[in-house]
């Protein structure tokens, strides 16, 4: 299964969002109305799944300093990349 | 214990950083108002109690391993369990055991055994925050009281 398929299924099941709303271009928090106390728990499953530890404070912090924009972490699409980023730098 | 005072956690006699485990006892008492209801004749302790008790040795392990940089607030339960009924005099031993930590959260699996049977286990999920006014001084009577003060260097 794709880290997509995993991700959005996951994100299905722990916010009790119908799996079909969920697109690679939603916003996790814009679109599908994830408030922060349910994306960690989204986070606990993903890290669980991918063996990995996503770093959401400091994701939060470059967002909330303008470094980033928050569509780089949190567009489904561009989260899952992160996700790959994690995984390939922890097998590296 | 002190139900109605939600103080669950009467002494800590095993902390194991290493392991990262921690046990925590617990005796329930004779009487209590949450016995009047739960239930009028028939005093068992309610089962969401037990989750409590679970929870805060559970956060009590978080705060000795953080060194209480950050609160543990209770943010999921799955996966509970209770076995046994529990009534008013039993000794309870309860055992937590860091399970996984990630950036905000940590999770735990706890279980609280009488005389070596275990009644109740279930895992639990925590959002670590920065310690809200005033609560940090809470916690630290807290910790002191259950016997944990020495074990925690700040």
């Amino acid at each position: 299964m794709s880290t997509y398929d995993t991700v959005a299924d996951i994100i299905a099941e722990t916010a009790d969002i119908d799996r079909s709303s969920v697109k690679p271009d939603s916003h996790v928090i814009n679109d599908l109305g994830i408030d922060s106390l349910a994306f960690l728990d989204i986070a606990f499953a993903v890290d669980k799944k991918f063996g990995i530890k996503m770093p959401l404070e400091a994701w939060t912090q470059e967002v909330n300093e303008g470094k980033t924009p928050a569509e780089n972490y949190f567009v489904l699409k561009n989260l899952c990349t992160r996700i790959d980023e994690l995984v390939a730098a922890k097998s590296a | 214990m002190r139900l109605e005072y939600f103080e669950m956690i009467d002494h800590v006699p095993t902390f194991n950083r290493d392991g990262r485990t921690l046990v925590a006892e617990a005796t329930v008492p004779m009487e209590s108002p949450v016995f009047d209801g739960h239930f009028p004749g028939h005093p068992l302790v309610p089962g969401v109690l037990l989750t409590e008790t679970m929870a805060q040795a559970s956060g009590y392990l978080l705060l000795a391993l953080n060194g209480q940089s950050h609160m543990p607030f209770l943010m999921g339960v799955d996966s509970a369990r209770f076995r046994h009924f529990v009534t008013p005099g039993q000794k309870l031993s309860v055992e937590a055991t860091f399970d996984q930590e990630g950036s905000g959260y940590a999770a735990t699996k706890a279980k609280i055994k009488v005389d070596g049977q275990m009644v109740a286990s279930a895992s639990l999920r925590f959002a670590l925050t920065a310690f809200p006014a005033d609560m940090k001084a809470l916690m630290q009577k807290q910790i002191t009281r259950i016997g944990l003060g020495s074990e925690i260097t700040t």
